[in-house]
């Protein structure tokens, strides 16, 4: 989670304000307080996160994505971010016009589902993939949305949501120059950087 | 004998009393030229004063909020006995805790029980209606007489919530965290409604006497009764009510009249027996108005983000799910004004069947987020002190 949590603090201005959603143990926002002087909060439902969240300082409000961010006002906060929850909330894309909503920018990262890893394995055994990026299987995993980079940049798109910065990664989190040449098909974990003009 | 104490127990507390000269004036307009305040400590005041913890008690609290008055009975700890002790969420080797009786109360702290130095007869209801601003204000006096000069925390639910909020607001520098508890930021017009029929149960007991009902040497048992029977239904939930005392018959037939023939009816008229013995009617009465009248957005233009925007405390805010009273939506409320005034701030909503009595009770999660929260203000006091 390391390189991740670098990557993304690259991106982030010093001393902004940030808002976190599904927040998990509150890593990020520690991390982003340390390194780059970041004020804000993190959102959270499971109340082991909450608890370590308060434990360690890190602002959490318990809260439920799926609801919306109702109780926060426009262009509040100047990065939202969502590190691998997108494709565990059922409503995607309501989530996503939130979050350019209540932010001046958002962040997403996700596991890349058209890693040639997945294709190959439902392709040759025709069964769902599993991966070290999606280790689940069909049965117990939380994910309900699984997606591809293209499949992300065609919502985008659509959206009318402008790709400001992207990066793909493996699955150590690590960024690697090869992905970059087929990042649909190389890359097992992406980041994205979003704007709404 | 060796002491019975439960070894996570502060043991024996002994109540002390703080007496102010100097005349306090109220928000009312009037001057209150003298007072005392009852006030319990548990554990150590640190070398640099930086571990002190002030907890503000609800309608019907008081200083006594844990440990044991008398060794023999250990049936009746104080009322937040759970929470407070050595190795508990709110760790009395780690903090100096304290808690008096506020003004207007009836355990000790000037009220209406006392003698009016003027008239040389209880106050009864010509004792003025203090406001949580006037608490705040007397509580920092206890603070300045105790050489407290900044809280490391103030905590309270319910209407002590709301004292912790005020203290952020009143005193800014004064208080480093905030807990507020199960509160609200004003009443709904349904939480005055519940204390108006409260109140008119009082006023309208033929023993009240205008207040004066000392004088005549009778209290107003069937009024302030039904007070506390119907405070106590909104301190609990209809799946709570249900799973306790159900529905069924105690006889298993009805009577056909009107004696106690449910289980929840003979536990409400318990508690109103019960409550008739330890409190006093014209308590009941000006702290219901104390809670009706608080509204710290109203010097802010009402907006209560305007109000936060001068604290500097972090805060802690916490709700129960099945909380009528106070309901999370309310607690919501003040975390929104919080973000809005960019304040620190953290939320957690427990589940829980207990109504608004859960910020009293030892629920797991509650307790985890307490100790949590708690652990990272001793380790500030800690990191500061070293």
């Amino acid at each position: 989670m390391r390189p991740e949590l670098e990557l993304i603090s690259e991106w982030i201005r010093p001393g902004a304000r940030v808002l976190d959603l599904g927040c998990g143990d509150g890593a990020l926002l520690a991390y982003l307080h340390t390194h780059r002087q970041v004020s804000g909060y993190g959102l959270e439902i499971d109340s082991a996160n909450l608890v370590q969240c308060i434990q360690t300082g890190v602002s959490v409000i318990h809260a439920d994505l799926e609801a919306g961010l109702a109780d926060f006002s426009d262009s509040s906060f100047d990065y939202v971010i969502m590190t691998q929850t997108l494709q565990a909330v059922k409503h995607t894309e309501a989530l996503l016009d939130e979050m350019l909503r209540v932010g001046r920018q958002g962040i997403v990262t996700f596991p890349n589902f058209g890693f040639w890893r997945c294709r190959l394995q439902i392709a040759l055994h025709g069964l769902m993939p599993v991966v070290k990026t999606l280790p689940y299987q069909w049965y117990n995993t939380p994910n309900v949305h699984l997606f591809t980079l293209r499949d992300f940049e065609e919502l985008c798109r659509r959206k009318r949501i402008d790709i400001l910065q992207r990066m793909v990664l493996d699955h150590a989190h690590q960024p690697r120059s090869w992905p970059r040449l087929w990042p649909n098909l190389l890359g097992e974990i992406a980041l994205y950087r979003l704007g709404r003009a | 004998m060796p002491p019975t104490f439960p070894p996570d127990s502060v043991g024996q507390v002994i109540p002390q009393t703080a007496h102010f000269a100097e005349a306090l004036a109220l928000d009312c307009g009037r001057m209150l030229d003298a007072c005392e305040l009852v006030y319990e400590t548990y554990g150590t005041l640190n070398a640099d004063h930086s571990n002190a913890v002030l907890i503000c008690h609800a309608l019907s609290g008081d200083h006594h909020v844990a440990g044991y008055h008398k060794e023999a009975d250990l049936t009746k700890p104080g009322w937040w006995d759970n929470c407070i002790g050595p190795g508990k969420p709110l760790d009395t080797r780690e903090f100096f805790v304290v808690c008096c009786n506020n003004l207007g109360g009836c355990k000790g702290s000037t009220g209406p029980t006392t003698i009016n130095p003027d008239t040389r007869k209880p106050y009864g209801p010509d004792f003025p209606i203090v406001t949580v601003k006037d608490w705040v204000r007397s509580q920092a006096r206890l603070a300045d007489r105790l050489g407290i000069q900044q809280w490391a925390a103030v905590i309270g639910g319910s209407l002590g919530g709301m004292q912790a909020m005020q203290w952020a607001i009143t005193f800014p520098d004064r208080v480093r965290h905030v807990l507020v508890i199960a509160a609200a930021p004003r009443l709904s017009a349904m939480n005055i409604a519940f204390n108006e029929v409260a109140r008119q149960a009082i006023l309208s007991d033929p023993d009240f006497h205008h207040g004066h009902y000392y004088e005549f040497g009778v209290v107003p048992r069937r009024g302030l009764m039904l007070a506390r029977m119907l405070g106590h239904i909104t301190y609990l939930s209809d799946a709570g009510m249900r799973a306790k005392f159900g529905s069924e018959l105690r006889e298993g037939k009805p009577n056909f009249n009107f004696d106690t023939e449910f289980e929840v009816e003979s536990y409400l008229r318990h508690q109103g027996r019960a409550f008739v013995d330890r409190f006093d009617a014209n308590t009941y009465l000006l702290i219901t108005k104390t809670l009706d009248y608080f509204d710290p957005a109203a010097d802010f233009d009402h907006d209560l983000s305007a109000a936060f925007h001068r604290t500097l405390a972090r805060f802690l805010v916490i709700s129960f799910t099945s909380d009528w009273r106070f309901a999370p939506a309310r607690s919501r409320e003040i975390v929104q004004a919080l973000v809005r005034a960019g304040r620190e701030v953290s939320y957690a909503e427990i589940p829980s069947e207990y109504g608004h009595d859960a910020f009293l009770m030892p629920i797991p999660l509650y307790h985890d987020i307490l100790r949590g929260y708690l652990a990272r203000v001793a380790r500030e006091v800690n990191a500061h002190a070293a």
